[in-house]
């Protein structure tokens, strides 16, 4: 994999996309990202700084860490502090704070949490452990929810009865529609992500080209896929067209990956989802099925008590991952709020925008 | 400190370990040898200057491609006092044993450890064995602490750098936390990566007798470069500037990183050296690194400027620049 890395990374190549950028780009150009893996890259490579006056890349709600509500973690965190229950999750949940506290520093206080590269090895615990209950903290968009409905599959094919799904999945479309319903930002395209749009195809964005006449480009994430991918954003505007356009095309089919939205939609159906910064989102969440009610955490602790949610004070990822402000713009930015001591998500997720502004980008620290 | 407890974060080698050091050791052990910060305290002994250090090895597995915990522990000590460009003379050597530990792995740890003792010509002096009730500690734990003699003349220390310095890397970043983790986590990539673990002072000798004009070494630990270089840039005021194009990461190292979200420059190494040597001499320096078994692939991956805003900036592959910071929180724990 690494032999097809290089090509994507060509300074002469690069130069000539931005050089090329500069000679047609003439209306302002304010680009969404909605996909923390953007966010990270193009922050990384030094890319928003590289690219002319007229053309902002304004960072979405991408990273599926840091939209997580707060209420979905406290009650995480209320099924810790159940008996005999051992939490597996991917890292980056590790250290992001709920209203009072974050699952690393139960960890510190002696609860049994795990962190696993994948929902697969969270069934492993969960044999080894039989008397214990092993849940899993399901975050994430398209990308990583057919892996999590597989397990699900995969436990009640194997009849493992003491795994479960404590789920705050969360499908992307519905939300850059709430975005642009809300208004608050003048957008003129996105940037569409890559990994998400593997599984689910190009299709589910044909709306807003057509209804919202903004331009999409599905992205790859190699500093040569996303300067492309920006020029034809730009491209798109200056010859007045709004479509969805794939430049990620060694990885996306207009239908994506039939199997894999297949398994999530054996395991998951639409509902409502909180989103941190915009609230609740009609049809934006995954609920897990009926057929699959035993693997439903919610289900299966329907009595934890959840402390009254609290927001952090002064906090202002909600704007960040709305695209209000850039997180520099924030007054706890770099200040109060760092990777090592951070406030809010954004700052602790390796995909978050803050942390993203704050560990690459020379421009805006102090 | 604003946490209540210690995390895992606070033994990253980042951020989050220095704030420890800094906020809360560095307030009740006040001894300005110690507030210098460098991988070993220089002492002055009658006329002579030595060079103490101590580490604790609780790496998990015990044994991982390239290297055991044995080795490492003898490797890390060794190179603690040779980047304070002292050679190192005598170690010590302490363990911790979760009973029930099989004594054939107890001998092939040892054994290790004499085989690594015997390539840096450094011998274990003194020791002590302590056992601990199953479940007290994981299977062993081990602390090597060492002195070293430093010659006159050689005055090094991360807060030497000066403007004009080059920043020369000894070879490939990262191998050593991702063939740990590799191991420990049953992850398999298409180019098996093996842990660099080895020791270090013949190599800085031979860039001592070069006769360049070191001001500083280090070897990039736990935290990795990154670390490394804003711990240069920290102490000694400077800002560097490293190219990209000029780090050599193995493609097994490469692959893993993007698989899992490692930044490379952050992850551990036990087998490389940094050093910051004076602009002129640092073809020569270089020379005497490659010329060591363990510093073929060595690089001048960077400069060092005077400034009043000391961090370390990354030319990027595209012809852009970023800013390289320090590992934040915890990325992974037992690596050494």
């Amino acid at each position: 994999m690494v032999r097809f890395l290089s090509e994507y990374r060509d300074k002469d190549l690069a130069q000539g996309i931005l050089k090329r950028i500069e000679k047609i780009s003439k209306k302002p150009a304010n680009f969404m990202e909605v996909c923390g893996t953007h966010t990270v890259a193009i922050s990384k490579n030094g890319i928003r700084h590289a690219l002319p006056e007229n053309v902002q890349l304004i960072s979405g709600p991408g990273c599926p860490v840091c939209v997580t509500a707060n209420v979905d973690i406290d009650k995480m965190l209320a099924v810790l502090s159940l008996p005999d229950v051992i939490v597996t999750t991917f890292g980056d949940m590790m250290k992001v704070p709920g209203s009072y506290s974050s699952l690393s520093k139960e960890r510190a206080k002696g609860a049994d949490v795990r962190v696993v590269y994948s929902t697969l090895d969270a069934i492993e615990i969960a044999k080894n452990n039989p008397e214990k209950k092993v849940v899993f903290f399901g975050v994430g968009f398209e990308t990583t929810t057919p892996t999590i409905a597989e397990s699900i599959i995969e436990a009640k094919e194997q009849n493992v009865k003491n795994y479960s799904i404590l789920g705050a999945h969360k499908v992307v479309p519905p939300a850059m529609k709430a975005l642009l319903d809300l208004g608050e930002v003048d957008l003129h395209g996105f940037l569409c992500p890559g990994h998400v749009s593997m599984v689910i195809g190009s299709k589910p964005y044909e709306f807003i080209a057509r209804d919202y006449h903004i331009p999409c480009v599905i992205a790859g994430f190699e500093p040569l896929d996303i300067l492309e991918s920006i020029y034809m954003l730009i491209k798109q505007i200056e010859d007045g067209r709004s479509e969805v356009e794939v430049q990620y095309k060694r990885a996306v089919k207009p239908d994506g990956n039939p199997v894999a939205v297949g398994v999530m939609n054996q395991v998951f159906e639409p509902a409502d989802a909180d989103w941190r910064g915009i609230g609740v989102i009609p049809g934006s969440g995954l609920k897990i099925r009926d057929e699959y009610a035993d693997f439903d955490a919610a289900r299966l602790f329907p009595d934890i008590e959840v402390p009254p949610t609290r927001e952090h004070k002064g906090c202002r990822c909600g704007d960040v991952l709305r695209g209000l402000i850039f997180p520099y713009e924030c007054a706890l930015f770099g200040k109060v709020c760092t990777p090592t001591e951070p406030v809010g998500p954004c700052m602790v997720s390796s995909e978050g925008s803050c942390a993203a502004y704050y560990r690459y980008d020379d421009r805006v620290k102090a | 400190m604003k946490d209540d407890r210690i995390l895992l974060a606070h033994g990253s080698g980042g951020a989050v370990s220095h704030s420890l050091i800094s906020d809360f050791f560095l307030k009740i052990f006040t001894d300005p040898t110690l507030k210098r910060l460098d991988d070993s305290a220089v002492l002055e002994l009658g006329s002579d200057r030595v060079a103490f250090t101590t580490d604790s090895y609780v790496v998990k597995p015990l044994f991982f491609p390239g290297g055991d915990i044995g080795r490492l522990a003898v490797c890390g000590t060794v190179n603690d006092l040779a980047m304070s460009g002292a050679e190192p003379r005598f170690i010590s050597v302490g363990f911790v044993i979760e009973e029930g530990l099989e004594v054939s792995e107890l001998e092939k740890i040892l054994k290790s450890m004499a085989g690594a003792c015997e390539e840096a010509g450094v011998p274990v002096v003194t020791g002590d064995t302590k056992v601990v009730d199953r479940g007290s500690a994981d299977q062993i734990f081990i602390n090597t602490a060492g002195v070293g003699y430093i010659k006159d003349g050689v005055d090094i220390s991360g807060s030497n750098v000066k403007d004009g310095d080059a920043i020369l890397l000894s070879g490939s970043i990262g191998d050593h936390g991702v063939a740990v983790m590799s191991k420990r986590e049953g992850l398999a990539f298409g180019t098996p990566v093996i842990s660099d673990c080895a020791p270090l002072n013949g190599m800085v000798k031979a860039v001592l007798d070069s006769g360049a004009d070191v001001h500083a070494f280090r070897d990039p630990t736990r935290g990795g470069l990154a670390s490394t270089l804003n711990e240069f840039a920290e102490q000694s005021g400077v800002a560097i500037t490293i190219d990209e194009s000029k780090v050599p990461i193995s493609e097994g190292v490469l692959g893993a990183c993007e698989m899992l979200g490692l930044d490379p420059y952050q992850v551990a190494n036990e087998g490389k050296l940094v050093a910051a040597v004076a602009g002129k001499d640092a073809d020569r320096a270089l020379e005497a690194i490659r010329a060591n078994k363990y510093g073929k692939d060595a690089r001048i991956i960077g400069t060092a400027k005077q400034t009043d805003r000391p961090k370390v900036f990354v030319s990027t592959a595209i012809g852009t620049t970023r800013i390289l910071d320090m590992l934040s929180g915890e990325q992974l724990p037992r690596i050494c």
